[in-house]
Parts: structure tokens; sequence; C-alpha cells
């Protein structure tokens, strides 16, 4: 066993921040669409996958690497609203059980569209600033992980900005509180829906951009990302964006230090057994029905309001 | 009423996307029926049928890829010439028949009995992974027919007496552990870390890396093991970092093995990584990316270093012309791996040019298997086989050389260099 100072810790958390804030970008998504729709999303780690993907191709076809970034989330994004359109809103008065299948067979649809298109063999994407990494007291942080971590701190100021300050965050906010009421308010249901798709589509696709250097991108790679995402979203209580960051910087956390300190061959395993001992401690607070959320349940963007039963 | 109709229409829907998961197009078989022997002069015999089980899509797609572009070369070779000629002077054409595992040992074992029982094939070739083809032994062992592995866990092979029809192209990590290892110290490191990828493959490597270092007199001071899927090996590394090594010596291949390099140079990492004849592949240094797997050092066979051969050695006519004729068919860089199925065909289709006519298919699959056990001075892209009923694999350390990555290319490194 070698014997860790505190650089190593430290690197072991910095590792770890940077991994959480990509799942915190998956847990973003997820909640937004089961705050406004009731539908947990598993197919979300598939947008992470698109995004690098459809990077990595842009940059093939000779594009800049900002632009590829862009065209791949806005590509992402629409791709998102597609899938809801083609799937989700033909079943809205589906049981949730129901459409979280769907979900499933979404992910399970995209992934082999990408084996199609793609392939099986993994892709490399350069690193965004070429540089060693920089020394953090001991520390290595490659710039990637700076560019993960400032990305995901503009991914959320952008996103709070959206939902806190404009008309449309107030009627995504108004669907997640009351669906019923805001329908009466005139707010479209079906449009917040598509909206909430398209915004977690294109979260996904920023954590997909900035973690495929790390990694390599491959067809396969959003099905463990979309797990851990929804893993990090049951942290912090499903319905809360605060909790869902929190959630996920923590489990990024505790997986690096679970891996260093205890040993790497858990790392999975601690992330599901976190999932399980957060189930198991707030279970009287999560919904013991699919679909019921309780009257308890946290609410998005951390403002005092409650949802209600969504489904008339 | 509606919703009735909603619901039995959504599960349509649930079933149609999970049968068309299903059916990827790797998936299905990859059989072509041979061409009759029109223009050939000797008179048409029997047929035959060989079986190629590849990981051509999942995780050892980078290995099982350039397998199942082995095994297509041939078979169009196959049927270019109208199959071989046999012992009594007959033409028999032969079939391949190409699966793909999907680089899952379930899979490869319900395809192996649909070779053995369905196209009824002589031999098996491939088993790309380690799991596969160690999953793929008790199968052949009681269909009674020959497997001819390309993966590398020597337990495939050993021990012999269980291993009856069981033989493989892949050097062992045996024969590549000590070049690793020797490496090391010619270099005066003598405190080591040994990673590995958790699986029979990776464990077999730190076996036979443990082994070669206590007889070299190194000193393994940190082991570490990571998963074949894993994204993330930062941990393991960062303890790496923590140790006392000199030297960093891994069994994996890519992804893993890409990703671990990557991390490796992301972590400031300045000591040698050495790696195993997993990363025998051109992609590997893409994967990677060619400043990342700039100066990593690994074992491999000799395909590498064909050109720097001497003219009397018998591989290098063999490597040169596999060299040509795989790129020309595929377009795409050699690959150490096409060269294990490679060699396990010809092995396949030496015996089946010396087998008599007029047997059973079980005598057949015996016949076939003894000829392939009595295989001597054969010059593969492995190297030259010496098959015997006690050495299954019949390869040795002679026929591995060490190889740096330098500029994106491999470049090999004859031990007066080191």
């Amino acid at each position: 066993m070698p014997n860790y100072d505190l650089s190593n810790y430290l690197q072991f958390i910095l590792s770890g921040l940077s991994t959480g804030s990509i799942y915190v970008l998956v847990a973003l998504g997820v909640v937004t669409i089961y705050s406004v729709t009731g539908i947990v999303n598993l197919a979300q780690g598939e947008y992470c996958m698109l995004g690098a993907m459809l990077a990595v191709t842009f940059i093939r076809w000779g594009l800049p690497l900002g632009l590829a970034a862009a065209a791949a989330i806005i590509g992402v994004t629409a791709i998102g609203v597609l899938i809801e359109r083609l799937t989700v809103q033909p079943a809205r008065s589906a049981s949730s059980i129901t459409l979280i299948m769907i979900t499933v067979g979404v992910s399970i649809v995209v992934r082999g569209v990408a084996l199609l298109a793609w392939g099986t063999a993994p892709f490399s994407l350069p690193a965004f600033t070429k540089g060693p990494p920089l020394d953090v007291l001991g520390a290595a942080v490659s710039l990637q992980r700076l560019w993960i971590l400032g990305t995901a701190v503009v991914t959320l100021l952008l996103l709070y900005f959206l939902l806190e300050r404009t008309l449309l965050g107030k009627a995504v906010r108004a669907c997640a509180i009351n669906r019923q009421a805001a329908g009466l308010m005139g707010i479209a249901a079906s449009q917040m829906s598509a909206l909430v798709f398209a915004l977690s589509a294109a979260l996904g696709a920023v954590g997909g951009i900035v973690i495929a250097p790390l990694m390599l991108a491959s067809y396969d790679m959003g099905l463990m990302l979309g797990l851990k995402g929804f893993v990090a979203a049951v942290i912090g209580g499903l319905t809360s964006l605060p909790g869902a960051v929190i959630g996920g910087l923590l489990l990024g956390v505790i997986e690096s230090l679970g891996a260093g300190l205890i040993s790497s061959g858990f790392k999975d395993a601690i992330a599901f057994l976190v999932l399980l001992l957060v189930i198991f401690a707030r279970s009287g607070r999560f919904p013991n029905r699919l679909g019921r959320r309780p009257a308890r349940a946290g609410e998005l963007a951390g403002r005092g309001a409650r949802p209600t039963e969504t489904r008339p | 009423m509606v919703k009735w109709n909603r619901s039995v229409c959504l599960s349509l829907v649930c079933l149609a996307a999970l049968l068309l998961a299903s059916c990827t197009p790797a998936a299905a078989p990859q059989a072509t029926a041979p061409t009759a022997a029109a223009r050939a002069e000797a008179k048409v015999g029997e047929a035959f049928a060989i079986g190629v089980l590849v990981a051509s899509t999942g995780g050892a797609a980078a290995l099982g890829e350039p397998e199942r572009d082995a095994a297509r070369l041939v078979q169009s070779q196959l049927e270019a010439q109208g199959g071989i000629i046999g012992a009594a002077g007959l033409r028999h054409p032969i079939k391949v028949v190409i699966y793909d595992t999907g680089s899952t040992a379930d899979t490869a074992i319900t395809l192996a009995k649909k070779l053995i029982n369905d196209d009824k094939v002589v031999a098996i070739v491939g088993g790309t992974t380690s799991p596969e083809s160690l999953a793929l032994v008790p199968i052949v062992q009681e269909a009674k027919i020959p497997f001819i592995s390309a993966a590398s866990s020597s337990q495939i092979v050993e021990p012999v007496a269980d291993r009856f029809w069981v033989f493989k192209t892949a050097q062992n990590n045996r024969h590549t552990a000590p070049q690793q290892v020797e490496y090391a110290k010619a270099k005066g490191l003598t405190k080591i870390a040994n990673l590995y990828v958790n699986n029979s493959y990776g464990e077999d490597g730190r076996n036979a890396i443990r082994d070669a270092t206590k007889a070299a007199g190194v000193e393994i001071v940190i082991e570490e093991t990571f998963e074949a899927a894993d994204t993330n090996m930062m941990a393991q590394l960062t303890k790496v970092k923590a140790s006392s090594a000199q030297a960093v010596l891994v069994t994996a291949i890519p992804p893993a093995a890409a990703i671990l390099t990557k991390q490796y140079r992301e972590l400031g990492l300045k000591i040698p990584l050495i790696q195993n004849h997993g990363i025998g592949m051109k992609s590997f240094i893409t994967q990677a990316g060619p400043e990342n797997a700039e100066g990593v050092l690994f074992p491999m066979g000799k395909l590498v270093a064909a050109q720097a051969l001497p003219d009397n050695d018998p591989q290098k006519a063999v490597l040169l012309n596999f060299i040509k004729e795989y790129e020309a068919f595929t377009k795409n860089p050699t690959s150490t791996f096409a060269g294990h199925v490679w060699d396990g065909m010809q092995l396949t289709l030496k015996a089946l040019e010396k087998m008599p006519t007029g047997l059973k298919l079980e005598e057949q699959r015996a016949k076939i298997r003894d000829s392939i056990e009595n295989t001597k001075a054969f010059p593969g892209t492995g190297g030259i086989f010496n098959l015997s009923a006690q050495d299954h694999v019949g390869l040795s350390a002679n026929d591995i050389v060490l190889v740096k990555i330098a500029d994106g290319n491999w470049v090999y490194m004859p031990r007066e260099k080191w």
C-alpha cells in the first residue's frame, strides 16, 4: 500500500470533482424532465454519447473545435425534441412505468443506431487546450479537467438564469409545481415537455463533449454515464436542481476516494451502494409508487412550492 | 377503449425497439457459399466448413474486427482458388462461416454450438478474448472438435491433458513478460508497478510478470487492477505515482489500455510505460492519441519487425506477404490479432490438405486435431509453430520482439538498442 500524503488525497478529490461534474450535467437533465413531466428519462446518458460522437464527426469533417461542439449541441438538442415528439408525446396518457420503459427502449434504439452509424471503434477527441497538467499543491490537474469544471459552472449559471430570470423559465417552473394550474394559466404542457427534453439533451451533449477527451467516445459510453447521472439525481432528491449538483459532485468524489482508499475494483459498486443507502434513508420522502410524487418532495430550483399529481 | 389500444401499441413499440436493437447487422451470420471450382482441373470432392468466432462488435472490437477481416481475406482467397487440393488430389471447396460474438462469452458459446451442430464445421478458429476462449474450452472438449484460439491466456491450452482439442496461436504472456521485465532491468529499473485488466487475460499477464520479476530479481512494489470497461483509472495511477515504482508494466487491451495511457500522461507520470502485446494494433495509437502513445513500449510477435528481419528468417516472407495481402484487402494497417486468426486458419487448411477422403465428420475433426498437434516448423505470423502433445501453442520467447511507439509508428527495438 503506497503512503498517501495530502497531494494524493487532493488528486482523488479533484479527479472526483471533474468526473462528478459530468454526473451533474446528466443529473440536471434527469431532474428537469422528471420535475416537469414526471418521466424518469433513462436515455439521458445517450445524449452524452450523441454529443461526443457528433462532435468527433464534425471535427473529422474539418470544422474547428468550437464550431463542431456548438453544432453537436444543436444537433443533439434537435434529436432530443424529436425523441420527445415521436416517443413520449404520443404516450402522454400512459402510466409512468410505461413511459420509463419507453425511455429504456429509446436508449437501446439510439445505441443501436449509433452502432450502425459509427461502428464499434472508440474515437478520440483531442484535448481542448494542449499543455502539460497544472500542479495544484502536488496534484496533477490536466487542462481538460479545468475545461470540464468551467463548462459545468457556466452551464449551471445559464440554466439558473433561464429558469429564474426568464418568462420561459417561469413557465417551466410553473409546470413543475402544478401542471394543471399551469395549463389553466395558458401554459401549454406539451410545449414545456418538448422544451425540457431539448434542455436535457443539450445538457447531456455538453457533458459528453467535454468528457470525451479524457475517456474515449464510443457508441456505448452513454449507458454508464446515464446510470451514474440517475444515481446523482436520486441522491439529490430527484426534483431539486441544487440537489442534483450536490449529488453529482458527491458521487464523483465518493467514487474516486473509494477507488483510491478501498479498492478500484469496487468503484461502480460504491456508486450503486450509495444509491441503495440513499433510497433506504430517504424512503419516507420518496414516491411509494412510481409516478406519485409525495407532497414533501423538493422542488425545482429550490423554490418553495410543491409538486402535485400531474396526471388527470 | 382508446387507452387500452394505446398501451397495446406502446408495448408493441417497446418490443419492436428491443428487437431492432438486438438486430445489429454485425450479429447476422456472415457466411457465404463457396463458388464452384469450375475452372479447376481437379475433380471436385467433398466441401468442408471452417467456423470463425470473433468479437467484431462490443468491448473487444478493436481486436475482433481485424480478426474478422483476416478471416474474410482467407475466405476470399479460398473462393478465388475454388478451395484446396486434398490428399487424394480432389479439389475441396471450403466454406468459411464467420459469426460475431459481441465480445461476450455467452454468445460465443451459443454460436459455437451452432457451428458444431448446424454448420457442421470441421474446426473452430477465433475466440477473440481470453474469457471467450476459456468459455469455449468445455464446449469443444465435449463436442470433440478442434478449436484454435486467437487469445492469449495460457489457461486456454493448459493443462494440456484437459485441453486435448484446444490450441492457440497468440503468444503466451509467459513469452512476453520476460521481455517487459528484462527491459526494465536493463535500464536499471528494479522497482515496478504491475497493472492489469481484471479478467483472465490480465491475471495471466500479472502472474507471468510476477514470475519473470522473481527470475530477474526485480521487485513489484504495487499491483493494481481495473475493469475492461473502465473509463477512469486516475485512482490506480495516483496510487502508482505515490509508490516508489520506477516503471509501470501493464497487461490490458484497448480501449482500457488507451484510456490508461491518456490518463498516465495526464497525471504527468514520467517513468517508462511498458504494456503488453494486447495493444498490438495501430488503432491503439489513434485511440490513445499519438502524443500520449509516444514512447510506450510493448512486446509482440515479429510482424512489426518484418522488414528488419534477415532474409534467411523463415518468417520474413510469410510476414511481408501477410502484410501486403491484408492491407490490400482491408485498406487498413495490419494487426497482430488478424495474424492470430490467419495463423489458425492456415494451420487448419494445412491439416485439411493432408486429410484422407471418405471420413465421417467426427473422424475428420479428429484427423485435423492430430495434424495440427503434429505441426512442426510452420512459419506463421506469430512465430515458428512447433506444436506437440505437450505444447498446444508451439511458440517460444524467440518469437517475441520489443517495440516502441515513436512518431505514431511501431519501431522495432532489438536488444542491442536497449
